[in-house]
C-alpha cells in the first residue's frame, strides 16, 4: 500500500477515535470553547489531508462536517444532541470510506449528497431532530462497496511516522509466525466484493443509526462502541511506540547479547557442563530476540525517498526538463538510525542528478537521446550491507572541466593530473568546494557539495563509488551497513593491548615476516608493504597510539590489517589477530571524545573492555584521507605493463632511500672535481665541454663545497646540458617498471619496486625546468619546419606519456597523447589528422600491432606509424614492419626516436 | 565489592548531617557524598586507553556498563604511588556516565555534621583547591570533600 495513504489511514483512524470522545464531551458541555476548537481542528485536519491526497468523496463529507462545526464554533448554531449525532454520523461515513480505502486503495463508489444535504441544513440552523432521514438507500450502496472485516487482513507495511520521535511497530513484523493471509493481499476488487458478507452487518448498523438519527445518542455511550461499523484493520495491526522505548529495548537486548556471549565463552572451557543444553536454548532465543528487536528498528528505504518524486517534479517544472524518476527496491529495509542519516545525502544526490546530471530537453534532443531523462534509484541488500544506486542517463562527468576546476582551485597540478586516469580525476568532485555546475542554480550549488555527502556516508561506515561516462550518464553506488548498533569487528592486539576494528573496513589480512613472501620495507622510516605488485602504505598501530612496547616484540611476525576508507587503502600493522566478534558499539566517555582514533568502545565476550578503532580517524591521522586512487584502473595498467622491462639507473641522493631514473634519459655519468664548481646567478655551475652546465641538487640544502670528486648525472637536450648531483650511483637494473603511488612530492613521478626495494622514480622534467625554466618551451626553429608536425602518441602508461610528450614538444612537435588504441581511433573518427603516429606495442585491449592494422584500414592509412617498444630484436622489427609500422624505435632511445621521426617525416614529404 | 544498598538504606541521614564515603590518598582523608557513589570496587582489571590523559587509567566493565577509571592521585597533582596499588576504587555517576575513582584505600561511610564544615583554606595546593568543596573538622583529623563535578570536568582542566 502507498506509504502516504497508509500513514493517512492510521492517523485519521486515531483522529476519528478521538473525535468520537470529544463530540460526546461536547454534548455534555456544549459551551466549552476548548473542546469545540479541538474538534474543529481535528475535522479540519482530516478534510485538509483528504484534499491533499485527492480523495474527493471523503473531502466532501469532511467538509460538510467541518462546516457544521465551524458554525457551532462561531456561535451561529447551538449544540444539540441532534447536531452531535449527525456529526457522528458524518464521522461514521468517513470511517466507512476509510475502510474501503484501506482494502482497495481507492474511494468506494457512493453518494453522500443526502448526508451532506442534511449536514448543510443543520449548518443553516435547523435542528437536526426535526429532520427525517431516508438514510438506508445510499448507505446500502456504500455498504455493499465496502468489504467487511474478513477481507481486511492486509498486512501493514512497517510504517514510518513522519514524526521524528515516533515510529510504528507492526506486530506482525515482530513475529514472523503469524500467518498472513497472503491470498487476501493479492485480492482484486472483485474478490473482495465476493468475500464481503453481503454487507448486512454494515447496513444494519448504519440503518439503525439512521433510524435513530433523530434521537440523541446515549451520553454515556463509549466512543469505541459508537455506531462504529467496524474496526480499522490498519489501526489494529500497527501500534505507535515511542522511539526512545525501542532504543532502550535495543540497548537491553544488546546487553543480553553480550551476556550470552560471555556465557558461551565460559561454556567453551567447560565442555561437559549441565548448563550446555539450557545455554544453547538461551543462545537461540536471544538470537531471535535480537533479530526481532532489530526488525523493529528496520524501515523501508522508501521512507527516505518519499519526498523525492515531489522534489524531482518541482525541479522538472522549474528547469523545463522532462524527468522520469524510477524507484526500485523501495521496500528494502534498513535501520531507522541509518535511514535518518542517509536521507539528506540521498536527496542531495538526486537533486544533483536532476539539476546538473540531466540535460535540458533541447540538450537531450541534440545529443540524440530521448527527451525524458531518467533517474533510477535502486536499493538492494548485499551481505550485511544495503546498496543504493543513483543512476542518471544525463551528460555524465566532463573530466576536462573537472581538471580545469581542480587546477583553478589549486587542488592539484598539471603533472599530477597527467598521471591520473579518468576515475581518479572524477574523484575530485568529492573535494570540498567543488562544483562543476556553470552557475549556481536555486536547486544545487548552494555550498553543500558532494564532500558533505561523502563524509556523511562515511560517518556511518559506508562508502560512495562513482562511475561516469561523458555523454552517457553518471552512476553513484552507496554501500552502507544495515545497522550501526551491532557490528562485526576484528579483534587485534598491539603492544599487549587489544582493539576492535570494524570488519566493514577490513579488506584482508596479511602476515608479514622476514622470511615470508611479504615483508615490511621502509622508505626512509615509513613502512610500506608490497602487495600484489602494489605498494601499500602502512601505519604501525603501536606507534599511532603511542603504546610502549618491549623491543624484542618488533622482531616477531607481524600482521597487517588491510583497510579501505573510501578508495584509500592502507595497512595497519598489529602484533596479533584474534577472532571476529559481534560487538555492541558504545560511545566513549565524554572526556575521551576528542581522540579521533576511536569510534567507541565495547565489552567483549570475555568481559573485557576494548576500544574500537575508527578507520576514518586512522586514515585522517596518516594525512591521506582525501587521497583517492582508482584501484581498478591502476590494476589494469599494471597488468599491461608488466612485461615491459626498462633499464633504470639506481642512485642515492639526499637521503638513504634509493632513487631511479630511466637510463635512456641520462646522457652521461660524470665525475667532476668539487673545486671546479662555480656560482653563476646564484646557481652552482660547472664548465663542461665549453659550456656552463647548471648543477641541480635533489635536496636544495645539499652543500657542494669541499674537495674531492662529485658524481653527476648529465642530461642533455640539443645543445644544452644539466647536471644532477648525486651521492653515489648504485646500479643499473633492467626490470619491469610498475609505478605506484602517484607523485606526492615535486620532483618525483612516484615509487616503484626495483631490485626488490621500494625506490623513488625522479621526474627529470622537474629538474630540467629547475635548471632552465624554459627547457620545454624550446622554439621550434631549431628543428626547422617540425613545428607544424602533429604527432599522435599512443601509450597506455601515463609515465611514458609524461616523459615523451614534453620531450617531443621540446623538439617542436605538436603532441596529442592518448592512453590507448581505442581512444586513438576515436580521434580518427572525430576527424583529427596527424602527421605521424607513435604507438606503444604492449597495450591493454588492442595491442600496437592490432592498432596498426586498424589504422592501415581506415582514413589514416597514409599516416606513417612509428612503433615504440621495450623490445627491439630483429624479429620484433620484422613483425612491426609487417603490421604496417614504418619504423621501430626502442623506448628511451631519445636520439633514435627524434631521428626516426625526422626521417619518417622527410620521407613522407619526399614522397608527396 | 561492598553491598552499597545496605550501606545507603541502613544509614539514614540525620538532621544537619550528611553521609560521606571516605577514602585515603596518602595520609589525607577525603570524602565523597554518599548519594553520588554507585559502587565500591577492588582489584579491577582496566583496559588502557591510548592517547588519553595520563590520569585516565583505562576503562573497565561494571555489570555490562563501561566505566572510565581515573587515578585521583594523579588528578589532584600527586605523584603516582610507589609499589603496588590497592586497586580500590569508588564508582560515581556523573551526568549518566560512570567513572571509577582509583584511591589508595577506602575507609567507611561517615555521617558528618554541617557545623564542622568550612571552606578550604586558601593556602592549599591550587589543584586540590580546584577539586575540593571544603573541609570537615573531625576530632582527630581533617576530611577534604571532593567536588565530583569539577574533578571530572576534563574539558575545563585542559582549557585552563
Amino acid at each position: 500500500m502507498d506509504e502516504l495513504l497508509q500513514e493517512f489511514l492510521t492517523e485519521t483512524n486515531e483522529g476519528l477515535g478521538y473525535l468520537d470522545v470529544e463530540l460526546v464531551k461536547l454534548e455534555q458541555n456544549p459551551n466549552d470553547p476548548d473542546i469545540l476548537s479541538n474538534i474543529f481542528r481535528l475535522m479540519h485536519t482530516i478534510k485538509g489531508t483528504c484534499g491533499f491526497l485527492g480523495l474527493p468523496r471523503l473531502e466532501a463529507v469532511a467538509h460538510a462536517g467541518e462546516n457544521v462545526l465551524g458554525k457551532v464554533r462561531d456561535g451561529d448554531v447551538e449544540v444539540t444532541p441532534g447536531l452531535v449525532s449527525i456529526v457522528l454520523e458524518c464521522l461514521d461515513r468517513i470511517r466507512l470510506i476509510l475502510g474501503a480505502l484501506e482494502e482497495t486503495e481507492a474511494e468506494p463508489v457512493g453518494d453522500d449528497s443526502e448526508l451532506i444535504a442534511r449536514l448543510e441544513t443543520v449548518a443553516e440552523g435547523w435542528d437536526a431532530e426535526q429532520l427525517t432521514q431516508p438514510v438506508a438507500s445510499d448507505a446500502l450502496e456504500t455498504g455493499s462497496d465496502a468489504p467487511s472485516e474478513e477481507a481486511a487482513s492486509v498486512p501493514t507495511a512497517e510504517d514510518s511516522a513522519a514524526d521524528e520521535t515516533v515510529s510504528e511497530v507492526d506486530p506482525e513484523q515482530a513475529d514472523e509466525d503469524v500467518p498472513v493471509e497472503l491470498a487476501e493481499i493479492e485480492a482484486t476488487e472483485e474478490n473482495i466484493v465476493e468475500m464481503v458478507q453481503p454487507g448486512e452487518e454494515v447496513v444494519a448498523v448504519v440503518s439503525n443509526d439512521g433510524a435513530g438519527g433523530g434521537q440523541p445518542p446515549a451520553p454515556e455511550m463509549e466512543a469505541g462502541d459508537q455506531g462504529q461499523p467496524r474496526e480499522s484493520s490498519v489501526a489494529n495491526q500497527s501500534i505507535r511506540v515511542n522511539v526512545e522505548l525501542l532504543e532502550n529495548l535495543m540497548t537491553m537486548v544488546s546487553e543480553l547479547v553480550l551476556n550470552r556471549n560471555q556465557l558461551l565463552q565460559i561454556l567453551r572451557t567447560h565442555k561437559d557442563s549441565d548448563f550446555a543444553a539450557p545455554l544453547q536454548r538461551l543462545n537461540h532465543v536471544v538470537s531471535e530476540l535480537q533479530e526481532g528487536v532489530m526488525k523493529t528498528r528496520m524501515q523501508p528505504i522508501g521512507n527516505a525517498w518519499a519526498k523525492l518524486p515531489r522534489i524531482v517534479r518541482d525541479l522538472s517544472q522549474d528547469m523545463h526538463k522532462k524527468i522520469d524518476l524510477q524507484m526500485k527496491g523501495a521496500d528494502t529495509e534498513l535501520d531507522r538510525q541509518v535511514l535518518e542519516l542517509i536521507k539528506d545525502p540521498l536527496t542531495h544526490m538526486v537533486r544533483n542528478s536532476a539539476d546538473h546530471g540531466l540535460e535540458t530537453t533541447e540538450g537531450r534532443r541534440a545529443a540524440g537521446k530521448p527527451e525524458t531523462g531518467t533517474i533510477v534509484l535502486n536499493a538492494y541488500h548485499e551481505g550485511g550491507h544495503i546498496i543504493i544506486q543513483i543512476t542518471d542517463d544525463g551528460r555524465g562527468l566532463n573530466t576536462d572541466k573537472i581538471k580545469e576546476k581542480a587546477l583553478a582551485n589549486g587542488l592539484t597540478t598539471e603533472a599530477e593530473l597527467a598521471n591520473m586516469n579518468e576515475q581518479q580525476i572524477m574523484q575530485f568532485i568529492f573535494k570540498p568546494g567543488f562544483s562543476t555546475a556553470q552557475e549556481v542554480t536555486s536547486v544545487s550549488g548552494r555550498g553543500v557539495g558532494m564532500d558533505v555527502v561523502r563524509s556523511n556516508i562515511e560517518k556511518i561506515g559506508g562508502n560512495v563509488e562513482l562511475t561516469s561516462k561523458y555523454g552517457k550518464g553518471t552512476s553513484f553506488t552507496i554501500k552502507i551497513p544495515l545497522t550501526l548498533a551491532i557490528v562485526s569487528a576484528l579483534i587485534v592486539e598491539s603492544a599487549s593491548e587489544r582493539f576492535a576494528i570494524p570488519q566493514l573496513a577490513v579488506i584482508e589480512l596479511v602476515r608479514a615476516s622476514a622470511n615470508s613472501d611479504h615483508s615490511i620495507e621502509r622508505i626512509n622510516d615509513t613502512p610500506v608493504l608490497r602487495l600484489r605488485n602494489r605498494l601499500l602504505p602502512l601505519v604501525n598501530l603501536s606507534e599511532l597510539l603511542k603504546l610502549e612496547r618491549e623491543d624484542d616484540e618488533s622482531e616477531k611476525d607481524q600482521f597487517i590489517v588491510v583497510a579501505k576508507v573510501g578508495t584509500y587503502s592502507f595497512g595497519i600493522i598489529v602484533d596479533r589477530v584474534f577472532d571476529t566478534e559481534e560487538i555492541v558499539v558504545k560511545p566513549v566517555a565524554p572526556i575521551l571524545r576528542d581522540i579521533t582514533l576511536f569510534s567507541g568502545n565495547t565489552i567483549l565476550g570475555d568481559g573485557s573492555v576494548v576500544m574500537i578503532l575508527d578507520p576514518n580517524g586512522i586514515a585522517g591521522e596518516t594525512g591521506e584521507l582525501t587521497v583517492t586512487e582508482g584501484m581498478e584502473g591502476m590494476a589494469e595498467q599494471k597488468a599491461a605493463k608488466s612485461d615491459d622491462t626498462v633499464a633504470m639507473l639506481l642512485f642515492k641522493a639526499g637521503s638513504e632511500a634509493p632513487k631511479a631514473v630511466p637510463l635512456g634519459l641520462v646522457a652521461r655519468l660524470e665525475e667532476i672535481d668539487r673545486e671546479t664548481i662555480e656560482t653563476s646567478g646564484g646557481q652552482p655551475v660547472v664548465q663542461y665541454r665549453g659550456q656552463l652546465m647548471p648543477l641541480i641538487t635533489m635536496d636544495s640544502h645539499q652543500a657542494l663545497e669541499g674537495t674531492g670528486r662529485q658524481q653527476v648525472l648529465v642530461f642533455t637536450d640539443r645543445n644544452r646540458s644539466m647536471g644532477l648531483v648525486v651521492d653515489s650511483i648504485l646500479d643499473i637494473v633492467e626490470e619491469p617498471l610498475n609505478i605506484e603511488l602517484g607523485g606526492e612530492h615535486q620532483g618525483y613521478i612516484g615509487s616503484a619496486t626495483i631490485a626488490g626495494k621500494a625506490t623513488d622514480i625522479i621526474d627529470t622534467g622537474y629538474f630540467l625546468t629547475q635548471a632552465y625554466s624554459d627547457w620545454f618551451q624550446a622554439d621550434g626553429k631549431l628543428e626547422g619546419d617540425s613545428a607544424s608536425n602533429r604527432i599522435l602518441l599512443v601509450d597506455d602508461s601515463p609515465f611514458f606519456r609524461n616523459l615523451l610528450a614534453p620531450l617531443l614538444s621540446s623538439a617542436g612537435y605538436n603532441v596529442t597523447s592518448v592512453e590507448g588504441a581505442d581512444a586513438a581511433l576515436e580521434l580518427c573518427e572525430a576527424g583529427e589528422d596527424f602527421d605521424v603516429i607513435l604507438s606503444d606495442i604492449e597495450m591493454p585491449g588492442m595491442s600496437g600491432f592490432e592498432f596498426a592494422a586498424a589504422v592501415r584500414a581506415n582514413r589514416w592509412s597514409e599516416t606513417p606509424l612509428v612503433a615504440l617498444s621495450g623490445h627491439a630484436s630483429p624479429n620484433d622489427f620484422a613483425r612491426g614492419r609487417a603490421a604496417g609500422f614504418s619504423d621501430y624505435v626502442t623506448k628511451f632511445d631519445r636520439a633514435g626516436l627524434l631521428a626516426s621521426l625526422n626521417e619518417t617525416l622527410s620521407n613522407m614529404r619526399g614522397a608527396a | 565489592m561492598n553491598d552499597l544498598e545496605r550501606m545507603k538504606s541502613g544509614l539514614m541521614e540525620a538532621e544537619g548531617a550528611k553521609e560521606f564515603v571516605t577514602f585515603y590518598i596518602g595520609d589525607q582523608l577525603f570524602g565523597i557524598h554518599v548519594l553520588q557513589v554507585q559502587d565500591i570496587l577492588s582489584n579491577v582489571r582496566t583496559t588502557r586507553i591510548p592517547l588519553a590523559p595520563p590520569e585516565i587509567t583505562g576503562s573497565l566493565n561494571l555489570r555490562g556498563r563501561i566505566v572510565t577509571a581515573i587515578n585521583v592521585r594523579l588528578r589532584i597533582g600527586l605523584p603516582p604511588l610507589e609499589g603496588a596499588q590497592s586497586g580500590m576504587s569508588i564508582v560515581v555517576d556523573h551526568h549518566g556516565e560512570l567513572y571509577s575513582l582509583m584511591v589508595d584505600s577506602v575507609g567507611e561511610v561517615m555521617p558528618l555534621q554541617s557545623e564542622d564544615f568550612e571552606r578550604s583554606p586558601p593556602t592549599i595546593s591550587p589543584r586540590l583547591k580546584e577539586y575540593s568543596e571544603g573541609i570537615y573538622r573531625l576530632k582527630d583529623r581533617l576530611l577534604v570533600v571532593l567536588n565530583i563535578e569539577r574533578l571530572l570536568d576534563f574539558g575545563r582542566a585542559s582549557a585552563a
